[in-house]
Parts: structure tokens; sequence; C-alpha cells
């Protein structure tokens, strides 16, 4: 009785039937694309795109030369050369990304004890020229400078769950 | 001097079947992007023009301004003379369409009949490509595309055939004559089996999904097109939705009644839809059938090429004998509107 049935069944077509009826309900379903340029999907405060370093409200640098993200850094993206300040702190001299080499895994933030280098949403950049890629300790600090009020909510939001 | 008018107003005739067929092949790869991706869940093309109308002529122009590439082992006679092979036997059936009542070029006795030569011919284009291309993805296509529609071709001819018994005609213009009425006066009803064949192949024939094993892309890259490139390619992507619309219309016009309204002599919903011409009824029915060619590749995944064999040998044509035989008997009886 089976097997008479799904004779018939392969004549009447059915299961095309089936699968033309899914995609023509699917014809008048809400589209998920979004129009990039113009919209974009929502970001986590979480999110992890191009470095800065923070400064503290005073205008001193967070950064203290610790070279714990350095050393933490799974693709070895971060170069730190320090000194001693004439009032007795530690600074870097030097403080180099490579974004060629980074992987946005986002370790260094973790492992900073002052929140001095963070990863903004900033997501959308680009290099023309060659050499480009190396951030400079000027570059993230200006990049900080620019974003702070974003940085700052950011990590107010995820504070409670750190 | 009057063969010279003749000739010209032949040459006028075709310039105006020729251009809008050209632009409803643009508007079709258009509408394809779109409705597929509308299915996907996708936008489809949208930054050419208002809603991406603009993008066929985007893509056409592209075509246009790139190179020809020969391969360096390739038969350059042949290779050159597969695009026009393909593309002209999809143009010239056209001849014998007849659009709209007396809307035809050519409106010959054997109209059906050179239909059938002229998309035969069109095997012949896709055969020599792939084996003028000096490529193995090249002949392999081609050779999948021989063998598939040399077999459909037989099915698809059976099914013409019930149509030939059911309006005693080969005259395209006289097929469309023997349906006149209403919707179910379309021979559609009596041969739907027939009908339902003849759009397979008619899928099959044109290498469309889910028989486009000849192109196979995740096989075979493109199968028997692999070596073409610019205005080449494009030739060939032109003789395959000319020949899609082409089956289209030869739908229309065998089963759907050509261009005659659905409601045509119902006592009042006929006189309701007099003032719509019949060229429209006509286009309205080939766009059906174009969206179905859509929904088709939309829908289902690509067969294989034992299975396509299988299904064309071992189904098809057995079901358009038998039908054939109940046509006779129908005929014999004089059932229904359409035998009387």
């Amino acid at each position: 009785m089976q097997s008479v049935k799904e004779f018939f069944g392969t004549f009447m077509l059915t299961e095309l039937l089936k699968g033309m009826r899914l995609t023509g309900r699917h014809l008048f379903e809400a589209k998920y694309t979004l129009e990039y340029p113009e919209e974009k999907a929502p970001q986590s405060p979480r999110f992890r795109g191009l470095h800065a370093l923070r400064r503290y409200p005073n205008g001193e640098e967070r950064c203290i030369a610790c070279k714990l993200c350095e050393a933490v850094c799974p693709a070895l993206a971060i170069t730190i050369d320090s000194e001693q300040r004439e009032d007795g702190t530690r600074r870097t001299t030097r403080y180099d990304i490579d974004l060629f080499k980074c992987i946005y895994c986002g370790f260094c933030e973790e492992s900073c004890p002052v929140d001095s280098i963070v990863e903004t949403r900033i997501h959308e950049y680009h290099f023309e020229e060659r050499g480009e890629q190396i951030m400079t300790k000027q570059d993230l600090l200006a990049v900080g400078d620019k974003y702070e009020e974003q940085l700052f909510k950011d990590r107010a939001a995820d504070a409670p769950y750190r | 001097m009057n063969a010279l008018i003749e000739l010209s107003w032949i040459t006028a005739k075709i310039v105006a079947l020729i251009v809008p067929l050209f632009l409803a092949v643009a508007y079709m790869t258009y509408a394809e992007r779109k409705v597929i991706s509308s299915m996907q869940l996708r936008r489809g093309p949208n930054r050419v023009g208002w809603h991406g109308l603009l993008q066929p002529f985007a893509d056409a122009l592209k075509l246009l301004m790139k190179e020809v590439v020969l391969p360096q082992n390739a038969n350059r006679f042949l290779f050159v003379l597969a695009p026009m092979l393909s593309i002209m036997p999809a143009l010239a059936a056209w001849a014998v369409l007849p659009l709209a009542d007396g809307l035809v070029i050519a409106d010959v006795n054997a109209g059906l009949l050179y239909v059938l030569a002229m998309t035969s011919m069109g095997v012949y284009g896709i055969i020599l490509a792939g084996w003028a291309s000096n490529s193995k993805y090249a002949l392999l296509g081609a050779l999948r595309a021989g063998a598939q529609v040399v077999s459909y071709e037989i099915a698809m001819g059976f099914a013409l055939v019930g149509v030939l018994m059911a309006a005693g005609s080969l005259n395209m213009g006289e097929i469309i004559q023997a349906q006149q009425g209403p919707i179910w006066n379309w021979f559609w009803l009596p041969l739907l089996p027939l009908f339902v064949v003849y759009w397979i192949s008619g899928v099959a024939e044109t290498n469309r999904l889910p028989f486009d094993v000849a192109e196979g892309e995740s096989e075979i890259v493109a199968g028997f097109h692999v070596e073409y490139s610019g205005m080449a390619f494009a030739i060939f992507f032109l003789a395959e939705y000319a020949n899609m619309i082409l089956i289209s219309g030869l739908a229309a016009i065998l089963f759907l009644g050509g261009w005659y309204s659905p409601f045509e002599g119902l006592p009042l919903l006929g006189p309701l839809f007099d003032w719509v011409p019949g060229l429209v009824w006509f286009l309205l029915k080939v766009c059906l059938f174009l969206f179905l060619y859509i929904w088709f590749r939309g829908t289902f995944p690509r067969y294989r090429y034992d299975q396509i064999m299988r299904l064309g040998w071992k189904v098809l044509i057995p079901v358009t004998v038998v039908w054939l035989i109940v046509v006779a008997g129908l005929s014999l009886g004089e059932v229904g509107p359409w035998f009387s």
C-alpha cells in the first residue's frame, strides 16, 4: 500500500511542489540583508576593533609600561620600550602595535591593570602606504582622546560582568 | 523595387521583434537575480539605478569592454563560430511564433516542425564550443549537454505530437485557434501529463536548473563555456535566455491558448476583459512560465547525470506514449470542447 502511495506521489510531483511552496513562501518574507553603508548592524560594548591608549581625566596617560600586554599578545604585535620619567614614574617611550600581526583577540585589554590599552568600536579603516599599519604611541593616544567618551561608556556598561 | 520594399518591411519586422526580445533577456537576468535573492531572503541588485534597474546594462557594458580570450590550442574558426551557432536558432525560431492574432513574421504551415528543428539546432553551438575550446571541462560539459538535449528532445517531440493530434494542424496560429474559449478549453487540461512532460523537458532543453549538469559550476567549472569571455560569453548567455523565453512562449501557445483571454466567450467576464489586447495575455502567460523557470532554479538542487538520463528515458517518454494513446481515444470519442 505504502509503495503504491509513493508511486502515485512521484507522479503527482508532490515533493517537488512541497519544495516550491517553501521557496514561494520565502519570496514574501522580510529580508535579512542590511544596506551596509547606510544601515549598520548593532555593536556590542565589548566590540574589539582598532586599538587606543587611554588617559586619566587629568590628562596623564594611564600606561605604566608594565608590558603585560606585550607578554600576553599571542601574535607578538606589541612592542614596548620604557624609561623612568623625572617624577620617578615609569612610562613608555615607544608603544607600537602592528595591525597586520594583531588578531584582535582582546587579551591586551584584559591583561591591562590600568585599563590603558583598549579596543574601540572602530572597524572601518584602511592603509594606503606600507608602514601605515604600525600604530605608534601618538596614533594610539590620539584615537583614545577622540573616542574617550564612548570608551568610558562601554567600559562602564561591561563593568558588572568583569 | 517591390522586392526591395518587401525586404525592408521584413527587416523592420525582424528588428521590431529582436530588439524587445533582447531587452526582455536583459531584464530576465535582472528578474532572476531579484526573485532568487528574495527566495533566499536577500535583496539582490539594488545599487545601479532605481532598485537596481540599470544593472543589466552595467553587466552588458562590462562584458562588451572585456577582452575575448582565444585559448592557444583552440580551433579558432569553430571557437568563434560556436556562439553564433547557438544564438542563431534561438532567434530564428521566433519567426513562426504568433504573438497575437495575425502578429507573426512568417505564418508557415509547418510552424511546429520548424520550431522543433530550430531548437534542436541549438545543441550544435554547445557541442562545437566544448570541442573547439580544447579544454577537458568544456568537452565534458559539451558531452553532457549533447546527451541531455538529444534525450529530452524525444520526450518533447512526443509531447508536441499530442498537441498536433489535438489541434490537427502544424500551423501555430491554427493550434491557438483550436483552443478558442475560456481557460478550460485550452489544451493544458486534456493534455495535462503532456504539458508537464513538455515543461520538464523544456527546462532540460535549455540546460537550466535543475538540469544544468552541462554547466555544473561546482563540478566542471562552467562546462562548455569555460574558455569563453567577454562578448563571446555574453552571446552564449543571450542564447540561453532567448531559448528560455522561446520555450515559455511555445508553452503558452501550445498549452495555454496563446493570445486568448482566460475568460474568452464567458457570459459576464468575457466582455469585461475584451479591451485587453491579445498580446498582453500572451506576454502574461510567457511571464508565468519564465517565473516558473526562476522558481525552479531557486528551489531544486541539480540532478545527477544518470538521474537525468533515467528521468528522460524511463519516466517521461513512457508517460508521453501512454497519454498519446489516451489522446487518440479522446479524439475518436470527440470528448469535451477540445476534440469536437
